[in-house]
């Protein structure tokens, strides 16, 4: 085996049970080598089985098949030598700072003075000095996550999992954390050898990583791996890492939409079963009038877009879906650009708006036509929830179907396509008394 | 394509679903109940008498119906208590500062002490007739299922948040209209849940509310309560074993009828504008939205309701608060004045009856011996704690596991002690044991599972990422009871033992006296002296027991539990 291979992921899948029988595929197919002196991004969307990898590789859960090595053996528990770094920082509010970055070396037994110095150094290290007796509810969310980051490497562990470790913080306070890691990471000050980042902010990956791995979903798989040979310290308007930037994008986004596509041909005919991301009418209309207004006038490039509205991609890519399949917006190559009825929809009032919206969804949502059309036919023009969740759920997990469900009441509700009470479950073709 | 006609107007529906018929029967029944039970009401005293609770389980339906009845009642004058008490002490400072006190003395009185003092009076309400024993019997529930209520309830409306506030004033509602459309509904889920919680309390001295023997007045209303106290006088065990399962059927019955359908309802007035994951449901909920019959009954009410918001204008938004910066001098004067006077009669009304009745010897005894069931509760509860408290937090850290275990605690803590007089008395006999030792166990009986509640609800609420950090630092053993899992319930715990302390007191006066056929034991304490003190009717004993154990539980409460409660909130309570 190759010495300088610190961890190995092989052939990982991982599956869930469902209720009512059959399994979610979550991850399939992983193949992830970590080397010496690496960081190694995960970058995908929300339901992409980023953070389940991380729980595997952790050996906090186990993977459905595949194996995971760490210097040669096989992680079946929680491997010591692996450490994790958490998004929500995970302290414990009981225990001062101190308390807190001691925790790991009790729990591996080490003589009282020991742990003190080892506690104390890893403190000074991250730039906690003078905190050592406060509790993480006097910390600022930057300084929490410093004690999470000293907790972390105070057991000196081989490989450092980062779970998403700067989404939580704002955007000052995580590029100083970031920085701070880095030029730590870049001087050798880090008893680690390598690092695992899992993120979904595009610029992050590209600033931090050695090696970026994309993640498609449902189910996780490595789609693609980009190397960044840019040196450090990085800088965001240098064109080469813009350049990576954008050809991220356009794979993410080529990705998806050649996905979806394939779903919808192999389904063709029965149309109702593809699942719907649940994106509010509201979020639907801001992105319309975003790219139709200026600088943009109907055609943006999607980095810029995601920087100019401060969302992240998890945030913006389900809303430009959801505008490429009502046809009011194509993607193509990273960039989204108004059709003509994206046009009309922006210059238009609310009702108009709302006629637009309302056909759309009869043309190009099967699900939404399909309800109306039940109700059409109906005599009473009722027809309750579970109706329809029953029809969804032989295609899709039944969380899948009342989200998917939710979303196209929620767009029935705009278009004013149908109505639905949510005390008695039922659609119907009322106003509401 | 055609653009779709907008929505249509309602289409008429005139012939009745299933719902309406399933709806029409549940109201026909509960009605039927009603009027068959009440009848009883006005008949003479004597037919009590004459009629003697048969130990027959026949009988047992209608008893159960009965005492059902009757906690619905009293539940009832809980709700209405909670609205008017709690409202008055939340929305005037000056109320507030007597009432809350005083709601917390109320709540440190032995129930029995309630109905000890005020079944002559209840009786002299409807001389000679059945419904004075009623109302007593109402009382004495009512006693053991208000003060929590109105505590949640007050609770609640000191934090209504104040941008609701703002908007109700803004949209002009008034006083009345901003209760009922903001200040209700906000405090409604925890006010349920309050509810259940008093129906346990309910049943735990179903027994002493309906078999009441104070001095030379007793009497025995039909109910379970009445069964289970004949059963144990005779002897009659497998009456025992009818008066549990009536009583648990009761229960699901009230589960199934009442709470789910008002959990489920009142699922809406949550704050946080998340869609729950998992929303509660109750069958009986859908019917009553599905049914036309129970939306056409039920609408005129809401139509008067919507009518009363705007029978007294709101003030103007100009008028407001400006004026109220300095409160008005002469009102607090007087109402100072008032409480001076109050306080003045009622310390003469007691230094006279303290001289007539009591000695200094008897107050020593008294005191004494409320000693010895301070111990006795201190003992009990770190004893359930350390059993309940490990136990709860593996079940707790299981979420398949908790929702078997809650259900079987709710209905363990609703179980009344004198159902395990035969075992309790029986064992003692038998081994010829010390009482003073082993009743006490009975004092926890009931109150227990409230440290087992909370410290399930504390352990599932332990985050999952403290729980993946414990494992990926490989924390074990004591030092992951001692750093994670201890201290992540710790708040939750002491709030569990504050109510299984506080309730162990009460339990004390059907604890430490317990009764099988001809044995009696009694334990030392000040529960089994009230309750002697009540049998003989021995009146300026009654009150001067009560008074200590109001003392005692007023002086536990404030020097201890209150300050371990606001430790924990400061050093333990997740973010």
């Amino acid at each position: 085996m190759d010495p300088e291979i610190l961890l190995d992921v092989h052939d990982v899948r991982r599956a869930f049970a469902k209720q009512g029988g059959g399994e979610l595929l979550v991850l399939d197919d992983v193949q992830l080598k970590l080397r010496d002196d690496e960081i190694v991004g995960l970058l995908g969307r929300s339901g992409s089985g980023k953070s389940t990898l991380l729980r595997i590789i952790s050996g906090l859960s186990r993977p459905s098949a595949g194996t995971v090595t760490y210097l040669g053996h096989p992680v079946d528990g929680p491997a010591r030598g692996i450490a994790m770094v958490f998004q929500s920082f995970a302290l414990f509010p009981w225990l001062t700072v101190l308390e807190n970055v001691q925790l790991g070396l009790e729990a591996l037994g080490l003589p009282a003075k020991q742990i003190r110095e080892r506690a104390l150094s890893a403190i000074d290290l991250i730039g906690l000095d003078g905190y050592e007796s406060a509790y993480p509810r006097e910390l600022s969310g930057g300084m929490r996550q410093r004690v999470g980051f000293a907790r972390a490497l105070v057991v000196h562990p081989n490989i450092l999992l980062m779970d998403e470790p700067f989404s939580a913080l704002d955007v000052l306070t995580a590029e100083n954390l970031r920085t701070d890691f880095l030029d730590l990471w870049q001087e050798g000050q880090l008893p680690i050898k390598g690092v695992i980042l899992v993120t979904h902010n595009i610029e992050e990956a590209v600033l931090m990583c050695d090696r970026v791995l994309l993640f498609s979903t449902n189910p996780g798989r490595v789609v693609t791996e980009i190397k960044i040979d840019l040196p450090h310290p990085r800088d965001r308007q240098d064109p080469a890492f813009v350049s990576i930037v954008d050809r991220i994008y356009t794979e993410m986004t080529a990705r998806h939409t050649e996905q979806i596509m394939q779903r919808r041909e192999r389904f063709q005919g029965m149309g109702i079963s593809t699942a719907l991301p649940r994106v509010s009418a509201n979020l639907i209309a801001g992105l319309v009038e975003a790219v139709a207004a200026q600088p943009y006038d109907g055609k943006a490039d999607l980095p810029d877009l995601t920087a100019d509205l401060q969302l992240e991609i998890d945030e913006l890519f389900p809303v430009a879906e959801t505008l490429q399949m009502l046809r009011l917006a194509e993607l193509e190559g990273g960039d989204i650009k108004l059709t003509h009825m994206g046009k009309r929809f922006a210059e238009e009032d609310i009702n108009v708006r709302k006629e637009i919206f309302s056909r759309a969804l009869m043309s190009y949502v099967p699900l939404a036509a399909h309800i109306r059309r039940v109700l059409d036919e109906r005599a009473n023009h009722t027809a309750p929830k579970s109706r329809f969740l029953d029809e969804l759920e032989d295609h899709m997990s039944p969380e899948a179907a009342e989200e998917t469900l939710r979303a196209v009441i929620g767009w029935g509700r705009y278009g004013e396509l149908f109505s639905y009470d949510d005390d008695t479950a039922m659609f119907s073709l009322e106003n509401p008394q | 394509m055609q653009f779709l006609p907008t929505i249509s107007v309602k289409a008429g529906r005139y012939l009745p679903s299933r719902w309406d018929v399933l709806a029409a029967l549940i109201v026909l029944g509960f009605l039927i109940l009603f009027t068959s039970t009440s009848d009883l009401l006005v008949q003479p005293f004597s037919t009590l008498a004459a009629k003697p609770i048969s130990l027959d389980p026949s009988h047992l339906p209608e008893y159960a119906a009965r005492t059902a009845l009757r906690m619905l009642i009293a539940l009832g004058f809980s709700l209405v208590f909670t609205f008017t008490y709690a409202t008055l002490a939340a929305k005037s400072a000056r109320a507030g500062a007597l009432l809350i006190p005083l709601l917390d003395i109320l709540q440190s009185v032995p129930i029995l002490g309630f109905i000890s003092v005020t079944v002559v009076f209840f009786l002299s309400l409807a001389p000679g007739r059945i419904l004075g024993a009623e109302l007593a019997a109402v009382f004495a529930i009512f006693t053991s299922q208000a003060w929590n209520m109105a505590f949640s309830f007050y609770q609640s409306l000191r934090t209504v948040p104040a941008e609701l506030t703002e908007a109700g004033q803004l949209f002009g509602l008034n006083a009345w209209a901003r209760f009922w459309r903001i200040e209700a509904p906000f405090a409604m889920p925890q006010l349920i849940w309050n509810m259940m919680m008093s129906m346990s309390g309910g049943w735990f001295f179903v027994v002493a509310a309906e078999a009441v023997t104070v001095g030379h007045t007793t009497f025995a209303l039909p109910g379970v309560g009445s069964y289970i106290a004949a059963a144990i006088a005779e002897r009659n065990l497998s009456a025992i074993y009818w008066a549990i399962g009536a009583m648990l059927v009761v229960i699901l019955i009230y589960d199934q009828l009442l709470f789910r359908p008002l959990v489920a309802w009142a699922d809406r007035f949550r704050f946080d504008q998340q869609q729950s994951e998992d929303p509660p449901q109750s069958w009986v909920l859908t019917v009553v939205r599905r049914s036309q019959l129970l939306t056409a009954l039920v609408t005129p009410f809401a139509a008067l309701m919507q009518k009363t918001y705007r029978l007294a204008p709101p003030r103007a938004p100009g008028r407001l608060k400006a004026v109220q910066v300095i409160s008005p001098r002469a009102a607090d004067f007087l109402w100072n004045g008032l409480l001076v006077v109050v306080t003045v009669a009622a310390l003469w009304r007691i230094g006279v009856f303290a001289e007539k009745n009591l000695s200094l010897g008897e107050i020593a005894q008294a005191g004494a011996l409320g000693f010895i069931t301070a111990l006795r509760v201190l003992i009990l509860i770190a004893l359930a704690s350390v059993i309940w408290v490990p136990i709860g937090i593996y079940v707790g850290l299981r979420p398949g596991l908790a929702q078997i275990v809650q259900p079987i605690a709710q209905f363990l803590a609703a179980f009344p002690a004198n159902l395990l007089f035969p075992l309790a008395v029986s064992l003692i006999v038998t081994f010829e044991l010390n009482p003073d030792i082993w009743l006490s166990p009975l004092m926890v009986l009931g109150t227990q599972w409230y440290i087992l509640f909370n410290v399930i609800a504390g352990a599932s609420t332990l985050p999952l990422e403290l729980r993946d950090v414990s494992t990926n630092l490989g924390i074990a053993g004591w030092l992951w009871w001692k750093k994670v899992a201890l201290p992540g319930v710790f708040p939750f715990y002491v709030t569990g033992a504050i109510t299984a302390s506080g309730g162990s007191w009460n339990a004390a006066i059907v604890a430490e006296v317990a009764s099988w056929g001809s044995r009696t034991l009694h334990a030392h304490g000040l529960g089994a002296y009230i309750a002697d003190a009540t049998v003989s009717g021995n009146f300026h004993r009654i009150v001067l027991g009560i008074a200590v154990m109001s003392v005692y539980v007023t002086l536990i409460n404030r020097l201890f539990w209150r300050r371990l409660y606001w430790y924990a909130e400061r050093r333990f309570r997740l973010a």
